[in-house]
């Protein structure tokens, strides 16, 4: 009676990225009220700055009030607003903000900009405009686990993925890339192109210089599309400096080739300026045809003029952008390096990141086996046993278990601390734990001397001892 | 160039380059013409003066009063601002529980009260644009139908078709007998989709209708619910003009069929589709809802609005204009009562040249019968004049076919979203173009007679009566008077 989107389970949230959500909901960390709830650590929002903007707007009352330089109501105006277009205040800021945060390295065309309900909804939206149903998009591993819905929910567009590994820090290389091509090949799928996030999420990375010239060598070569999400621009507070794609087409003397063309650029302010609720996404593209198409198609997704309007005075204040993004990024590395550190004391080590919300962890070492399954095992205990809510690699498609993204930039400092000192607890009383079971096992072994194992596994967990009692 | 553009067409989706976005439909044409030559009353007063685009603009004084006396409606105000973090971080696609409460408050209110709606049934949508494709993409399949009755509004053709694959299958209504939908349109509609090997999913109902600007009684209304129910299909009842209901009249929902005869169909068949762009003209704001009674709609169609959601700000807002039942019942009483004021005012002056519509008590526009200008009953002879009425009248309205109706000569015609004087304008020109029009045929009888009398004289005349003739038919009377359609 209903369709087979609905009966399918391609909405994605039957996975663990988003149950984990559903027991934080359950039973959530309240320092007064809840103080042994869970700890949301898989929500990648940033809510380290919101005093400036909340300073800024007590500075500036008349946008929210509907009003205009002059003091003028323009309710009506705005009620009434309906066009595809944008509002072109909006856009002009908006592009002046992207080149911003690419320290104006290049420069964004209005005319190139579709505003999307939020990036959610611009992914589906370029998968509409340049996949066909069961044409495939390549998407290096680990990725952001509302892809499978964005993606291939409703458009029946098919993901591949690249398989990244932690024996290279996840980076993408051309093998990698090839292998993914044979393989959607194999599965009888055509590939129309490769989408990347960057700075990735959840590695917290940004791409290099060498994954960019891969890609465009890449996409070129195959003649097919390339998506940046660059939703975590505005997020990079160490070396290496972003580069956007754009800059790299620019700089390789590709701005108006037929490569540039099939290049598109997804932003959004919701992760830079922590605005989640107010669904400001954006596609960024170099095709005509493209732009025509999504500017159509936004139609099921428009922003709010109401919300266009305060984000263009918001983002024309030039004084207040400049000093945001310096003030945000600061704050950003501020608490990276105090996850970072925090987890560095229990033995708990990260993937080195210079951007995002979050933090790729290693937590292989805790796994019960170098299995999935230890890891739901590991996940399950963290949850539910240290009160944490982080999202296990698995859900984000990572090849190999063992990493878990934990978020930083949601919840106060005292918060963090806390966090950090349940998994102390959790991974002191892990290790206790470990030994009295080796222990255990020894005393076994000498009480059957009858039955003794192998020498080679009595030296093995004295070795495991020894390696364990470093770690701590 | 040819080759390029073949090209680029392979790099890019069907969806993205067919014209199932339906801009390329006359509907749209008139809307450029507006756009590259607007009317303003002192800047371009001979610009074209847009009566093709259904807005409410009738009652912002209402709401601008209200936001005055109410800056904690903005979370970015001093007074609403200690709640702007948790506004600008809600992501929740539940929404906010204060905006659903509100939204249901105001439903039920727009219904005269009859009907409670239940806020957890409330799911949000970009607009009821986004409520349409997301209903499309929950209840059919690809290559599966729908059915709706003509006339019908041209976005549906987008909305529903296209990145979904859903088929629409036209009922068709007729001028005969008011284009009220009749079992018979409806079983020949369906028959049709079995012949062409369309599963019908759904039947889609927007009432008040757009563009007839009438609703269904409460007979018709339970006749499609047993029809649907007898299918078991889906009935989509597209209530977005609800509030537009003239004084004197009463709308009748969905929701009050099922609450009245519980028993008539099965409950997780019926779906609403809402939006305050008509009733509050907030079309801005992108606020649409989908209201269904079937909980597993209500569960996905909830994920699927992630790709619509409406702003937190927006929410924000609306929940507290609309929790406020003072200012909501004064405002749907005066947009009611300044709606019927305008449709009378336009319903009276255009009597008076003999041009009459079919009689209705909704929405924000007439359905206007011009057929006795058309040179002949057909579409050609409707584009033909619609093009006169654009360049030579100076307004924009919406050609019947591009509503798919069945029969050339009908015109939709929006009468609210223009202020009083520009309105004066309208009816003028229309008043100067059928007397002008009346003048012009008298002169060209009497000057056929003279040419006939001069003949044998071989004097030649040269008559500037192609314009006439282009739109005239012998067989209209524009001397009689006008025999206005019965409801």
């Amino acid at each position: 009676m209903l369709s087979s989107k609905v009966t399918c389970n391609s909405h994605g949230q039957d996975s663990s990225y988003f149950l984990g959500w559903e027991e934080y909901e359950k039973n959530p960390y309240d320092e007064v009220k809840n103080p042994n709830g869970i700890i949301q650590m898989g929500l990648a929002e940033n809510q380290l700055s919101f005093d400036l903007l909340e300073s800024w707007l007590e500075n500036n009352p008349q946008p929210a009030a509907f009003k205009d330089h002059n003091n003028q109501s323009i309710f009506k105006e705005l009620a009434l607003f309906q066009d595809y277009h944008g509002l072109p205040a909006f856009k002009n800021a908006l592009v002046k903000f992207m080149s911003e945060i690419r320290g104006n390295t290049v420069s964004f065309d209005t005319n190139n900009l579709v505003l999307t309900a939020g990036a959610t909804s611009a992914n589906e939206t370029l998968m509409f405009c340049l996949a066909n149903p069961g044409d495939a998009f390549l998407i290096p591993t680990p990725y952001y686990p509302g892809f499978d819905r964005d993606l291939k929910w409703r458009t029946g567009a098919e993901i591949v993925p690249i398989h990244c590994s932690s024996l290279n820090g996840f980076r993408i290389t051309k093998s990698a890339l090839e292998e993914a091509y044979k393989q959607a090949e194999k599965q009888n799928l055509k590939v129309k192109g490769v989408l990347v996030t960057n700075p990735s999420n959840p590695l917290g990375t940004s791409l290099s210089l060498h994954e960019l010239d891969l890609l465009v060598n890449f996409i070129s070569s195959k003649n097919i599309h390339l998506i940046s999400d660059e939703i975590y621009s505005g997020t990079v507070f160490s070396y290496p400096c972003f580069t956007s794609i754009m800059e790299v087409l620019k700089n390789r003397n590709l701005m108006n080739t037929e490569i540039a063309k099939r290049v598109h650029i997804v932003y959004s302010l919701s992760k830079d300026l922590g605005l989640p609720g107010f669904r400001i996404g954006a596609i960024y593209s170099n095709d005509e045809l493209v732009v025509s198409a999504a500017t159509k198609m936004s139609s099921f997704g428009l922003i709010s003029s109401q919300t266009q309007h305060l984000l263009s005075e918001i983002l024309s204040d030039k004084k207040f952008t400049k000093s945001y993004l310096l003030e945000n990024r600061r704050r950003l590395k501020e608490r990276h390096e105090m996850l970072v550190k925090g987890l560095q004391k229990t033995g708990i080590r990260c993937l080195q990141s210079n951007a995002g919300l979050f933090c790729w962890v290693d937590m292989r070492h805790l796994l019960s086996s170098n299995t999935f399954e230890g890891e739901m095992e590991l996940w399950k205990k963290i949850v539910y046993e240290v009160g944490l809510n982080i999202s296990p690699g698995s859900s984000c498609h990572c090849s190999e278990p063992g990493w878990f993204r934990v978020c930083f930039a949601n919840m106060s400092e005292e918060t963090l601390i806390l966090a950090m000192q349940r998994v102390q607890s959790f991974v002191d009383c892990m290790a206790k734990k470990s030994m009295q079971s080796r222990h255990q096992q020894l005393l076994q072994r000498n009480s059957r001397r009858s039955k003794s194992l192998p020498k080679w596994v009595f030296e093995l967990s004295f070795n495991q001892r020894e390696i364990t009692a470093d770690e701590r | 160039m040819e080759v390029g553009l073949n090209n680029t067409h392979k790099f890019l989706s069907k969806i993205a380059t067919n014209d199932g976005h339906g801009e390329n439909s006359p509907y749209f044409d008139g809307w450029k013409a507006y756009d590259t030559n607007p009317y303003h009353p002192e800047t371009n007063p001979s610009g074209v003066i847009q009566m093709g685009l259904a807005e409410n603009q009738l009652c912002f004084d209402l709401v601008h009063e209200w936001l005055l006396n109410h800056p904690e409606a903005s979370v970015c105000t001093p007074q609403g601002g200690f709640d702007f973090k948790e506004i600008a971080l809600f992501q929740d696609y539940h929404g906010l529980p204060e905006f659903r409460a509100a939204i249901a408050n105001f439903m039920s209110r727009v219904r005269g009260s009859r009907v409670k709606f239940d806020p957890n049934r409330i799911v949000m949508s970009g607009g009821a644009t986004g409520a349409h494709e997301t209903l499309a993409f929950c209840l059919a399949n690809r290559g599966e139908g729908f059915l709706v009755p003509t006339p019908y509004y041209p976005g549906f053709d987008r909305d529903l078709k296209w990145r979904t694959g859903v088929e629409l299958i036209p009922v068709v209504c007729e001028s005969s007998n008011n284009f009220k939908v009749t079992i018979e349109a409806l079983e020949d509609a369906y028959e049709k989709a079995k012949e062409s090997n369309i599963k019908v999913k759904g039947l889609l109902i927007t009432n008040p209708s757009n563009p007839l600007g009438t609703f269904f009684d409460k007979e018709t209304l339970k006749t499609l619910v047993r029809f649907i129910n007898e299918k078991n299909i889906h009935l989509v009842c597209d209530e977005i003009y609800a509030g537009t209901v003239t004084n004197g009249s009463e709308f009748v929902s969905i929701a009050e069929i099922l609450e009245e005869v519980p028993t008539i169909c099965d409950h997780s068949l019926i779906h609403i589709v809402y939006s305050l762009s008509k009733d509050m003209g907030f079309p801005g704001f992108r606020v649409g809802i989908i209201y269904s009674y079937n909980d597993t709609v209500v569960n996905i169609s909830r994920k699927m609005s992630s790709f619509g959601l409406v702003s937190t700000q927006t929410q924000h807002m609306i929940a507290s204009m609309l929790s406020q039942n003072d200012f909501v019942d004064n405002f749907i009483q005066e947009s009611r009562t300044r709606l019927a004021h305008r449709h009378d005012m336009f319903t009276r002056e255009l009597a008076e040249v003999g041009i009459g519509s079919l009689e209705s008590n909704a929405g924000l526009f007439f359905w206007m019968d011009l057929r006795r200008f058309l040179k002949e009953p057909t579409f050609e002879s409707e584009m033909t004049f619609w093009r006169i009425i654009i360049n030579e009248i100076k307004l924009n309205v919406s050609p019947g076919s591009s509503f798919h109706c069945n029969e050339p000569g009908w015109f939709r015609v929006c009468f609210a979203n223009m202020d009083d004087a520009t309105v004066m304008v309208a009816i003028e020109r229309i008043k100067s173009f059928v007397l002008e029009t009346r003048m012009l045929e008298i002169k060209t009888k009497a000057l056929a007679k003279a040419k006939k009398q001069c003949w044998q004289n071989n004097l030649t005349l040269k008559l500037s009566s192609r314009r006439l003739e282009d739109i005239m038919s012998p067989h209209s009377p524009l001397n009689s008077p006008m025999l206005r359609a019965q409801n």
